[in-house]
């Protein structure tokens, strides 16, 4: 066992980048939530997003264009989701877990011949100065701009949500849909936007693990990030520094984790592979405990001639 | 009087299979209190409702102060000077006060303005509240006061109120009223409903009235009795229920120092109680909802056990058992909310009544069911109570609230109870279904059962107990003899007698 070789400069550095794919998916779903729509299908969102930018970003050549891509690729997929469940008033549930299982079938297909290509690489936040500074620079300014996208989405949400009249009226939304619409606002339109936005979100987490963490396409490499989100959501009882807080343990966890498994810890490589998930749940659990309640109207079909 | 405020021409509506309204017309004049009469299905609400610009009607028109209105969301109504206070509060049960208020606003202040304005309204109409408290955490009081002052930092024209008062103590109607006469004297017309007929005589200046979607009359209210009211709403000559002297029997249901904590988080515990009832008789308990009505009667029925003494029927103890075994012995009970604790919503008639009657009807044998005999008991009861249905066979979500309610508690009064519990017997039911409900309770009285009557409806409880009490914070008041009650001393029964200060806040 050799834990010399551990950098605490360069394990703070990828915490951030490890985190930012559940941060995203993450932070969409609980303005999704917020709304009082529950969609599960977070990790089909997020592996189509994947596909659908590494597939343009390789095409195109521009990793930001794949970006973009990728948030309408998961909007897309979430579109369908609204779709079925704000017009067709389908069950949540049943309609996300669909989703989730159409979204690895569909990312497989489109993923044929991308198997081993390699995507254009991302640009870095280059501050002279800044990103020059030794050990703080190296964690907080010289990362990829896809991970202070993911901050700068969290800020905002948490912004709007607290501050605005359109955050106001969302949360109003996912609190009471009836009486929202006895006031008069557009439960099924803002329900459909706050999806729309949380499948974004997803897609462009995806993106982010086949175009930045890996980077390349292999099938099912979301590997169930997407579930955790759902959970990190729930736990981080939908307030949003919440998530970021419960994004970057999960991604520390799983930095040190991989970190102590290199170094050859005496601990069988398992049970340091279900820390993360552990650890993460368990700090948000026992942070959860205070009185905060799920959106009222959380999963619940509305129906506007009741 | 001048130009009316609103003028009503015509207005139709029709749903499929149903014409909510057809050829309504009236208009509401500014600076008075315009009541709107009629049975539960009569059309009020949905008039209400284009009014409001939820729905749009299919024909006729509105005035508003002169020009012609035809709000298509409640948006604009708002803009036109029209507010509404709602009858189930549509609030936002985990925001506070401002941020409720706010979103019924079309363009509020910034909320620390906000909260500013909340407070001098809140004090002008003498309607207390704190701006930043949890909507939530308030009483249901307290809660009208957010939707009450929400409408008028609107500065409305016309203000409808959809049952203001069905939740309120008798004190806090009286500071309503209040709040609502100063209004008129402003100058602002209010539309207001409600089943309560006494208070619209005592309140309103005309009152429009509504059967099965049609006006059939309009009248000035103070002059004219409530039971010609409630004829008109009706339609035919109403049977007040009759009591008829009867000796009382041995005492059948006993509560010994019954104390019990609540299971739900926001539930009120119990704290001993102790009470009987006499075979014949029929004790009323009244009390503002949340003041531990839910827990008792579920220590009645046997959902909550408690210990063995505290509950004592025919002088034996049964606070052990559970519902099934209550059942079998004759103490039945009806639960206030019809859909999902006294009914199966999705549920048909038949496996409705399969669900509380197989035990004392024997619709089951051996353990298997005998839906022929369930459903001739079904029939049954839908024929003896008059319960407006196609057949046994719908799905009890299907029924309106009144005719739910009276197959509901035929369901138990055809078990023949010894000792029958009713919570709410006529929440939200019209005024000839309820006569009918309050009279088979009498009937069956009369018969010698004990029965428990648990409502907030003052009037009814007056009109069948013959003892009063009341319950606040979990603890019950002496109960005393109807016939020596005035409503005033009800009210401080129900605000708590021990602390007065509680019951004007």
């Amino acid at each position: 066992m050799d834990l010399s070789s551990i950098n605490l400069v360069l394990l703070l550095a990828s915490l951030m980048v490890a985190a930012t794919p559940l941060l995203l998916a993450a932070i969409g779903e609980l303005v999704v939530e917020r709304a009082g729509v529950l969609n599960l299908g977070v990790e089909g969102m997020m592996i189509t997003g994947a596909i659908c930018g590494f597939a343009i970003s390789v095409n195109t050549g521009n990793p930001l264009l794949g970006v973009v891509a990728a948030a309408l690729g998961g909007a897309a997929l979430a579109l369908v989701f609204a779709a079925l469940t704000q017009l067709a008033l389908a069950n949540q549930v049943a309609s996300g877990l669909g989703l989730t299982l159409f979204g690895l079938g569909l990312s497989a297909l489109i993923g044929q011949g991308y198997q081993g290509v390699r995507p254009p690489s991302f640009p870095r936040l280059s501050i002279p100065g800044l990103s020059d500074l030794p050990v703080v620079g190296r964690i907080l300014f010289s990362h990829d701009l896809m991970v202070y996208f993911g901050l700068l989405v969290v800020a905002a949400v948490w912004f709007m949500l607290k501050y605005t009249r359109a955050g106001l009226i969302l949360r109003a939304v996912g609190e009471n849909h009836d009486a929202a619409h006895a006031l008069g606002y557009k439960v099924k339109r803002i329900r459909i936007m706050a999806i729309l936005f949380g499948g974004a979100c997803a897609g462009m987490g995806g993106a982010y693990i086949s175009l930045i963490r890996v980077p390349q396409w292999t099938e099912g490499m979301t590997a169930g990030i997407g579930w955790i989100a759902l959970a990190l959501v729930v736990f981080a009882s939908w307030k949003p520094w919440r998530v970021l807080l419960g994004a970057y343990l999960f991604g520390g966890v799983t930095v040190i984790q991989l970190n102590l498994q290199a170094a050859g810890v005496a601990i069988p490589v398992e049970y340091l592979a279900m820390s993360p998930y552990l650890i993460t749940i368990l700090v948000l659990v026992i942070m959860s405990a205070d009185k905060s309640k799920a959106p009222a109207s959380l999963g619940r079909i509305f129906h506007a001639s009741r | 009087m001048t130009a009316p405020v609103l003028s009503i021409k015509g207005l139709t509506k029709a749903y499929p299979g149903v014409v909510a309204n057809s050829d309504v017309s009236f208009d509401v004049y500014a600076g008075e209190v315009h009541a709107l009469l009629g049975e539960n299905g009569a059309g009020k609400s949905t008039l209400v409702k284009m009014i409001y610009g939820l729905v749009q009607p299919d024909a006729g028109t509105m005035t508003l102060e002169g020009k012609p209105y035809a709000p298509t969301e409640p948006r604009a109504a708002r803009a036109a000077g029209v507010a509404m206070v709602f009858q189930h509060f549509s609030l936002f049960d985990a925001m506070n006060v401002a941020e409720n208020i706010a979103l019924g606003m079309e363009n509020p202040p910034r909320l620390a303005d906000l909260a500013g304005r909340i407070r001098d309204v809140s004090e002008t109409y003498g309607l207390p509240l704190d701006p930043f408290r949890i909507v939530g955490d308030l009483s249901a009081g307290e809660r009208q006061r957010v939707e009450i002052i929400r409408c008028l930092l609107q500065d409305p024209r016309l203000l409808i109120m959809d049952e203001p008062t069905s939740v309120l103590t008798p004190q806090e109607v009286e500071i309503l009223f209040l709040t609502l006469r100063k209004l008129t004297a402003e100058g602002v017309a209010i539309l207001y409903i409600s089943h309560k007929l006494e208070e619209i005589r005592t309140l309103c200046d005309t009152a429009t009235i509504l059967r099965l979607g049609k006006k059939v009359a309009t009248c000035t209210p103070s002059e004219t009795t409530a039971r010609e009211l409630a004829e008109m709403m009706v339609g035919t000559v109403l049977h007040t229920p009759e009591r008829s002297g009867r000796a009382l029997g041995e005492v059948a249901l006993e509560l010994r120092g019954l104390s019990l904590r609540s299971p739900s988080a926001f539930g009120c515990a119990l704290k001993d109680i102790s009470l009987s009832v006499r075979q014949g008789e029929v004790l009323g308990l009244g009390g503002v909802a949340g003041n531990g009505q839910d827990e008792l009667l579920g220590a009645l029925s046997g959902e909550l056990r408690s210990a063995p003494d505290m509950v004592r029927m025919h002088d034996q103890p049964v606070g052990m058992l559970g519902p099934m075994e209550r059942r079998r012995i004759g103490l039945l009970c009806a639960p206030e909310e019809r859909l999902g604790h006294a009914a199966a919503p999705d549920m048909s008639l038949t496996e409705n009544a399969m669900l509380t009657g197989s035990q004392r009807e024997g619709l089951e044998r051996r353990g298997f069911l005998d839906w022929g005999r369930a459903q001739s008991f079904a029939e049954a009861i839908i024929t003896r109570f008059d319960v407006r249905t196609p057949g046994a066979a719908n799905a009890a979500r299907s029924l309106s609230g009144g005719n739910l309610q009276k197959f509901v508690i035929g369901r138990e009064v055809m078990q023949r109870p010894e000792v029958l519990v009713v919570n709410q017997p006529t929440w939200g039911v019209d005024a000839s279904a309820a006569a009918a409900i309050r009279q088979a309770l009498l009937d069956l009285a009369a018969g010698g059962t004990a029965l428990v009557v648990i409502s907030q409806d003052l009037d009814e409880l007056m009109e069948i107990a013959d003892r009063f009490g009341a319950l606040n914070e979990g603890r019950l008041s002496a109960i005393r003899p109807t016939s020596e009650l005035s409503i005033d001393e009800i009210g401080l029964m129900m605000g708590g007698a021990h602390d007065m200060a509680v019951a004007h806040v």
